[in-house]
This record gives structure tokens, sequence and C-alpha cells, in this order.
């Protein structure tokens, strides 16, 4: 839109050149460009996140020099700001530069047009009418009038000037989307948290980065309740109130003062038959001072509760303190009866297991789990696995395991068995540990041969046993060395399976026994390990002498050898069932408050209405002259437009031959 | 044309557009009789503005007017052999083979790519005849495509009352309103420019998006009607996610229009000329169409973006969240933005504007796609 005059008129001031250079098409196109390009950085990098997240990402140097330039709330970054008011004063002077020529332009019917310059426009056709030139003067302006025109004549000395627009509400398509932007970014600035970082700057405000109780939180953190907008979260469990809102700033939060206190009574989800989530509501009171009675309201997902400007969302939920009941099977020597304790979920504390200090993080809690069946093909058949609670157990030096356990046994290859996950680190996948459930379907046939390999007198007992059949069938009853020998190995072969697993037993294979003799000797060991470990088993299921061993409780050894073979690796000396839960939710709401919105939805409506004038409603204008020509009126008629050139071409036609009709139905009258 | 002729055709033409809107209007009467207890205002309001829309697009556009008769009669009839019960999708011969939505959009994927084929057959030929029976085809495969929404619409319904719901909300449904709103937006350009040489490449672009449907329904069977997540529990859906897809199909047809004019543009000027070329429509045409397209669809890409901020104030808690989908779609904005004002204020026109509406398209499909598959964010509906 600048036409570059500077050339011809070099003593223009600065301010008048640098007023024309921000209104200029090239800086609005290149302003427009360099804010779709800076806006990409945002959605590439994820915004927002915690910034050790950044660090693991970056590495320290990086985090550093992206950290100053904003790049991890690339939004409210000074730069960017700038570029966005770069943006709005260039549409601002573009807006003052045009406006006043584009208003004219609506009304302006241009009668000061000259004849000579009719004939030389793209579109232009004459012809010559029998009948009195004001007769035919008025007759050409009624029926571009009825065309929709609007028309005036001017006296052109003897001649006579009709002129007509119609679509002049064009020019204000142009005025309108320009003024939109200015507006939406105004209205965006007022809820933009540019203020804030103002405080901050000013040392007013305080981020706070530590995770504290909200009474401890100091007023350098906290804003009063006023007129600013804000947006923010709070998680309130069901059953308790808040009557704040946390407002991520960077690597920290800020608190905001609500006037009200917001109550949750309950949290809800429901589901369809097919176990996706169907709604999620809170039931909410509103404790108001200026409210004669305290407000109740569900709100859901798409339906927020709007009080005195404040709108709130249902935005997340969580575990809001799930009391659980928690039976601590042992998994180490001397012990057979579990340990009952009570715990919530997000609560910590210290626990003694054998001679294992450990700290106890419950993490979360599941009242279900649907997730794919693994005994079915089709991913899509999902199954209830029961509740679920998650838990690390922390050592003193501070590495932590992960664990997911299952209430409820779950069936593989048609047996049942408690399922436990753990991992190291977020980043892994849960390995699962399969514990057989027993006849009862309880986790104590498992618990009660585990204590029984850790009873020394019991294994001491079964290698006796085997040792005095071995040597009956050697017919060496008094070799007492190769006794004492064999009850030794068979000992350390239970001691280091129960310490190690098969991996121990066949490590101390590789390295304790000749090359020579190993290939014989190492299938022996094993098979005498498993004959114990089968013994022990058989003796703590008391079978009358002729009673058979039922296939399943066979299945159920194996399991559990399995099982115990594994234990080592599983990094917990307790096995942690769920018995009892109370499961309390936390609702995650949004709370927001936006004084600019109904200034942006101006905005918004301006650039619709504005676009779609802009493109649909083209400025048609008509100028037809009329001049006495002897006993005839000669007619020039001219047309142009401003859209839909292609368009207009037969619609000059259609308006000429309307005109030229008129003429001729009127001289007929 | 004499004058005369033109009068007689024109009372004709006036006639049936009256004739149609009273159709539209009826309708819409129709609806309320029926309906009335059940409707609420919002949908009271949507129904007139559809009838309103409907009976302008209609007034002058016979195609128009028969597919939506078509569509009409049809689906009212596969409403009718569904009665309350799925099953009869299998039961029945017609819901079968014609007109239950899986079969109805199989019939859209090839009669599409069959258009595309036509087309492009008589370009090369310089056959009008076979240019109508792609313009033909086009239209069925439109028609098909609408009934195979519209009984989708039903067939959700018939899964269960809460989970029905409009077909435009996930990736795979809004594949085909993307082939169908193109097509409809190139048959009405073809209609007022007279000129059916640009079919092959529009229908290029919309036998892409048919490919992509048919694997996504093969390979990952996403063709099955899933309940609606809460978020998507909102009227504002039923025009946020149409009014895009009119940009959509608006950008992807201006995009096409870009290709044509490069590969004509190339030919000009030689000494001999690919016969094909010979058939296209002037540059300065093209030129123009390429421009209507993008300011239509810019018109109500700005409608949808609004409409979207709209719904975020009601399901996100902010009018504006610089989610990746909703930064995108200023990206997208502000690019047909430079575009337009080029094109408007500074005069180019020709060879780089036909590149930037190629280069736009990109731009879009990745605001469309890309950003559902590669960055994370709050409109994570439409994933892969």
């Amino acid at each position: 839109m600048s036409q570059s005059q500077d050339s011809q008129l070099p003593r223009r001031s600065f301010a008048w050149r640098v007023f024309h250079f921000l209104g200029s098409m090239e800086f609005a196109i290149t302003m427009l460009i360099t804010l779709a390009i800076a806006s990409v950085i945002g959605t590439v990098l994820q915004q927002n996140q915690p910034y050790p997240d950044y660090v693991i990402k970056f590495g320290p140097y990086w985090f550093e020099v992206f950290e100053a330039l904003g790049l991890y709330d690339v939004y409210s970054a000074l730069w960017f700001l700038a570029i966005l008011t770069l943006l709005v004063v260039s549409t601002t002077v573009c807006v003052i530069r045009h406006a006043p020529s584009m208003f004219k332009d609506m009304f302006n019917l241009r009668t000061h047009v000259q004849h000579k310059s009719l004939r030389s426009m793209h579109h232009h056709a004459h012809w010559h009418q029998p009948g009195e030139l004001e007769h035919n003067t008025v007759a050409i302006r009624d029926r571009l009038a009825t065309q929709g025109f609007r028309t005036r004549i001017t006296e052109k000395g003897e001649d006579r000037l009709v002129s007509a627009m119609r679509g002049g509400m064009n020019r204000l398509g142009y005025i309108l989307t320009h003024v939109a932007i200015i507006v939406i970014c105004v209205g965006g600035l007022m809820d933009s948290n540019l203020p804030l970082k103002m405080a901050e700057w000013q040392g007013r405000l305080e981020i706070e980065t530590r995770d504290l109780p909200l009474s401890q939180i100091p007023k350098e953190s906290r804003l009063a309740v006023g007129p600013q907008a804000f947006r923010g979260s709070v998680s309130i469990p069901e059953g308790r109130a808040a009557s704040v809102a946390y407002l991520p700033m960077r690597d920290g939060y800020l608190v905001q003062n609500l006037p009200f206190t917001i109550e949750v009574k309950e949290f809800r989800i429901e589901h369809y038959p097919t176990g996706q989530p169907k709604s999620f509501e809170s039931d909410l009171v509103i404790y108001d001072p200026d409210l004669e009675q305290p407000l109740e309201q569900t709100i859901a997902v798409n339906h927020p509760l709007i009080h005195k400007g404040y709108a709130i969302y249902q935005a997340s939920f969580g575990d809001g303190g799930s009391e659980l009941t928690i039976n601590a099977w042992p998994l180490f020597a001397g012990q057979a009866e579990p340990t009952e304790l009570e715990t919530k979920v997000f609560e910590t504390r210290q626990m003694l297991w054998g001679d294992r200090e450990l700290q106890l993080e419950v993490t979360g809690f599941r009242p279900f789990n649907i997730n794919p069946d693994p005994t079915e093909d089709d991913p899509k058949n999902v199954r209830n696995f029961g509740p679920s609670i998650q838990f690390k157990l922390r050592r003193g030096t501070g590495e932590a395991l992960e664990f997911e356990n299952y209430m409820y046994p779950v069936e593989r290859d048609g047996r049942d068995f408690f399922l436990s996950g753990v991992r190291g680190s977020p980043s892994e996948e849960f390995a699962y540990l399969y514990l057989p459930a027993d006849e009862d379907g309880s986790i104590e046939g498992f618990i009660d041969f585990l204590h029984a390999l850790h009873d020394e007198d019991k294994v001491a007992a079964v290698a006796a046993e085997m040792k005095d059949e071995t040597l009956v069938s050697l017919q060496s009853q008094e070799d007492t060395i190769l006794g004492n020998s064999l009850q030794r190995t068979l000992e350390t072969l239970m001691a280091m399976f129960v310490r190690g697993g098969f991996d121990e037993v066949r490590d101390f294979i590789e390295q304790s026994l000749p090359e020579a003799e190993r290939d014989t000797l190492a299938p022996a060991y094993l098979a005498m390990l498993r004959e114990m470990l089968g013994r022990i088993y058989l003796n703590s299921l008391d079978l009358e002498p002729e009673e058979a061993v039922a296939e399943s409780q066979l299945l159920f050894l194996q399991d559990a050898i399995d099982a115990v073979g594994t234990l080592p690796r599983y990094g917990s000396p307790v096995y942690l069932s769920l018995t009892d839960y109370n499961h309390i939710e936390s609702t995650g709401l949004q709370i927001a408050r936006s004084p600019g919105k109904n200034i942006v939805y101006l905005g918004c409506a301006f650039l619709i209405a504005g676009v779609f004038l802009l493109f649909y409603l083209p400025q048609r204008r008509f100028w037809a002259w009329l001049s006495r020509d002897g006993e005839q009126t000669r007619i020039d008629l001219a047309g142009m437009t401003n859209r839909n050139p292609r368009e207009f071409d037969s619609y000059f036609e259609q308006i000429h031959t309307q005109l030229q009709s008129t003429q001729r139905n009127s001289a007929a009258d | 044309m004499s004058t005369q002729l033109s009068t007689l055709d024109s009372e004709k033409t006036s006639l049936v557009a009256w004739g149609w809107r009273l159709l539209m209007a009826l309708s819409a009467i129709g609806l309320f009789g029926f309906y009335g207890d059940i409707l609420d205002v919002y949908e009271v309001s949507i129904i007139i503005l559809t009838a309103v829309g409907m009976a302008w697009l209609g007034q002058n556009w016979p195609g128009y007017r028969w597919h939506t008769v078509a569509v009409a009669v049809l689906s009212l009839i596969a409403v009718t052999l569904y009665g309350s019960d799925l099953g009869h999708a299998e039961t029945s011969f017609w819901l079968n083979y014609l007109l239950a939505s899986q079969s109805a959009f199989m019939w859209m994927s090839a009669l599409f790519v069959m258009a595309t084929v036509t087309y492009f057959g008589g370009l090369i030929f310089h056959s009008e005849f076979t240019e109508k029976v792609a313009s033909f085809l086009t239209w069925a495969a439109t028609t098909m495509g609408m009934i195979g929404l519209m009984v989708r619409w039903r067939e959700s319904y018939l899964l269960g009352a809460d989970i029905g719901h409009i077909p435009v909300s996930n990736l795979y449904e809004v594949f085909i309103l993307f082939a169908v709103v193109t097509a409809l937006l190139y048959l009405f350009y073809e209609r007022r420019y007279q000129t059916r040489s640009l079919g092959g490449f529009v229908l290029l672009v919309i036998s892409a998006a048919v490919a992509f449907q048919l694997w996504y329904t093969f390979d990952r069977q996403a063709h099955e009607i899933e309940p609606l997540v809460p978020a998507l529990q909102s009227y504002w859906m039923k025009i946020h996610v149409p009014a895009n897809f009119i940009g959509y199909g608006a950008f992807a047809m201006a995009a096409m229009i870009g290709v044509a004019y490069l590969l004509v543009e190339r030919q000009t000027g030689k000494a001999s000329v690919s016969r094909w070329v010979q058939k296209m429509p002037s540059l300065a045409l093209m030129d123009d169409l390429m421009y209507k397209t993008i300011a239509l669809g810019f018109a109500f890409f700005t409608l949808a973006t609004i409409l979207g901020a709209l719904w975020a104030a009601e399901a996100w808690g902010g009018y504006w969240s610089w989610d990746p989908k909703e930064t995108w779609a200023l990206i997208v904005w502000l690019n047909y933005a430079a575009w337009l004002h080029m094109r408007m204020t500074k005069g180019w026109h020709g060879g780089p504007m036909a590149w930037w509406a190629i280069v736009g398209l990109f731009v879009t499909l990745f605001a469309f796609l890309g950003v559902n598959m590669f960055l994370s964010g709050l409109h994570s509906y439409g994933t892969l």
C-alpha cells in the first residue's frame, strides 16, 4: 500500500519516514511471516514443562541458552511480544493512513469525473437515444436505483452525470478486518500474564519454586483478589474445599486468592459399555459471602460454572489420598505372617522389613484397570483387572524402585497369579513378578512354601532324608565323609537357590566344578535341587499315605519354584497386597478470569464480518454521462469494480443492456 | 442469445429457484412439526441456517439440487431399512451393497478414482462427452459420500442412544468430509467457470485422500464407530469441524489449480504445446480461480478458527492457549493472509503465487495431520 515517494521528496522528516515504514505493506508482510515462523518454536518444543526435564533434554549449557531466550514459554517471551506489538503497530498505522480515504470511498459517488476519463475506462459503452435529456437522466437514475445502487445526478454545464455505486460497505470490510486485529490483540493483552511479569521485575512478586503447603507460601508469591486476568488450577479432594488457584509460572507458581470457597462434594466418571470414559463431573458448592446461600452446581467437561466472572472448568482428576489397608507379606527369612499397615495415597513412611530399612511412598491407586485381555487374541477385548496400587521403595541412598501391584489374581494359562510390576525408572516398562495363588485364591500358600525354603531345619531334614536314600542306593551307609559332603552340598544348593535363584546355582556349577565333570554333574545337581523343593512342598501338604498329588498342586509347585527363582531380581523384601480401600478422588479444576474476553470476541465479530464484506461484497461503480447530440441524447456509460473483474464483464453488459432497454421502453411511453 | 430467449430462460430459472426455496422452507417446517418438542434453540437455529444455506446454494445450481434430493431420499431409505437393528446392514441387500455407511464410502472411493481417471481422459483426448461423464461420476461419488455420512450418523445412534453423534469426530470421518466438501467446491466452480479441464487436478488430491482413507480402514480398522470422549461432547463440534473443512478443501483446490497453472505455464510460448494443454483454461482464469478459492478458504478458515476459540473457552478454560493445533491454525491463517495481501494490494499473480498456494497446502496439511502425528497437545482427537 505504500507508494515509496522518498526519492522524490528527500526532505521528509525522520518521523514521517518511520511512520511510513511501519505502515508499509512490506513491513506488514514481513511481520506476518515472522510471527508465523516464531510461532512454530513453541509447537515443536513442549512448553511449560518442569525445568529438570529440559536440563535432561538439552544439557546444562543449552538449557541456559534456551532459558535466556525464553523458549520454555515462547508466547510470553519479550521478543515474541515485541513481534506481536510491531504487527499491531503496523496494522494501526495502516488503518490510520487508509481509513479516512476508505470512509470517503464508502460514500463518495465520485461526481467529479471527467467525460474524457469515462471513455478511457476499461468497461465503457455509448449509444444514442431519442428523447429529452432530463427525462433520460431520471430514467437511467431510476433504473440503476432499482438495481440497488446509490445514485446522484450532477449538472455538468449542459450535460448531466449520473453517478452510481453499490457495495460501498466493501471498504468497511477493510476497516473492520484491520481494526479487528488491533482489538483482538488488545483484548488478548488484557488477558495475558504481562502484568505479573512486570510485578516480578519490579520485585513486587516472587515465583515460588518449592513444594510448600498453602499456609507456608510467603505473601510475595500470593496475588490478592482483584480485577486482573489469570488462569490457574487447583486440585481438590472430595469432601474438601479450596479458595485459591495456582498459576504456573516458568519453573514455579504463584497463588491467586479467590473471593469465594469451592467445595467438592463428589467427583464422578461415567463410562460407556465399552469402557471408554463418557463424562467427568464434579459436584461443587460455592461459598461466597455475597451469596445468600451457597451455590450448588455440577460442572462437567464443556460445561463450566461461571461465577462473578470467574470461570471454573473441569480439567482433570486424580487421587485425593485414598485410604488403603495393605498386608506386607515377608519374602525374607524368619517370618511367615504378614504385617498389616494403614496408609494413604501420597503418604510416605519409614519401614523396617527384616533387616532392611526402606521408605515406602504410595504414589497412586486405581480402583479398576481396564486392559487388553491377555487370553484373547484381539487387543480390543478388554477386561477389568481390578484395583491396583502404585508405590516406590526408596533406599537410604536415595535410589528407588517403582512397583505396581494388583489386588486380585489374574488368570494366565488357566492358573491364577498375583501380579507385581517393578521398574527402576519411569522410562522403563514394568517387569512383572507372577506369584501363584493357592487353592483358596490366596497368596498364603506361596508365602508358606517360601518360608519353608528359608527354614534351615526343614531344609536340613529333607537333605538328610535324601542323603540317606542316596547312601542306601549306593550301599555305603557307613561312608560318613560322603554323607556329610552330600548333606552340605544339598543345603548349599538350597541356600544358593533361595538367595540367587537358578542363576546363582548355575554360576556355582560353572565356577566350582571341574570342567570334565560339569556336563554329568550339573543336571544331577539341578535334579537334586528340584527333588528337595518338591519334597519340602509335599511335606507341607500333609497328604494321606495313599493319596496322590493332584495335577493342580504340581502346577502350583512349578509356578512357585519359578516365582522363587525370580524373587532375587524383584528388589523388595515384601510383597504388598491390598486388602481394603476407601477410594477418595480429587478433581482438577481450572479457574480463569479473562476480562479481555468480550473485547476479543468483539474483534472476532469484526473480523468475520470484515472478511466476508471484503471478499463477497464487490464495490461497483457506474457513471452515465448524458449530453445533447442534436435531437438525441448521447449516453456514455462506464463502470468499474474492485473485485471479480471477470464477473464484472458480464455484469457490465447486463447493466448496459438494461439501461438501453429502459430507454426504449420509456421512449415508447 | 437473443434477449427474448434469455428472458424466457431466466423466468423458468427463477420459477425453479422459487420452487427450491419453498422446498427447503417446507423441509425445515416439516422438521419442526415432527420434532419440535425435542429441539432446543441451538438445533432450531442450525436447521434454519442450514435451510437458508441450502436454498441459496441450490437456487442457481441444478446439480446441487439433484444431489440434495438424492442424498435425502436414499438416506431416508437406508434409515427405514435399518429400522432399529444395526444387524440389517448385513441382511438387507440394499444396505449391504449400497447404502450402509461402509458400502456407501466404498462406492464413493471407487467413483472418485474413476472420475479422476475420466477427467484426465477427457483432457487428453479432447472429449467433451468424456468430461461430462467425469462430472457425473464426481457428482455420484459426492452423493454416495454424503449418504454414507448421513447413514453413519444414524448408525451411531443405533449403537446406543448415548453413543450417537455427528460423524465429524475423528480422522476417519473428517477425511470423508474433506473428500465430499472439496468435490462440492470443485463442482461449484466447474459450473461457475464453465470448465471441466481442471477436474482431474482437483480430484487428484481427493483421490489421495481416498487412498489414505482405504489404508486407514483396512490397516487400522479405523472405520468403527467410537463413542465421543467428553471433550468432544459439544454442539460447537458440529459447526467448527465443517467450517474448517470448507477451508481445508478450498486451500487444497487452490493448490491443485496452482499445480495446473505451473504445468500450463511451462508450456506456453513453446513451439509445440502438448495436446492436453490446448484444452486447459487460460492462465488468467486459473489465476483468478486460485484467488477465489483461497479467499473462500480464508473466510471459512477464519470463521472456523474463531468458532474453535469460542469452543476452547468453554472446554479448555481459555479462548487461546497456544496449543500446537491453535498455533498451527494461526500459522496457516497468517500464511494465507500474507498471500491475499500480496495479491490484493501488491498485485502479485501467476507463477510465484501458484508456488505459494502449493506451499500453503503443505502448511495446511501439517496443521491438519502433522500436528496430530508429531506434536502433543490438547487437540489430540484425530491421532493416527
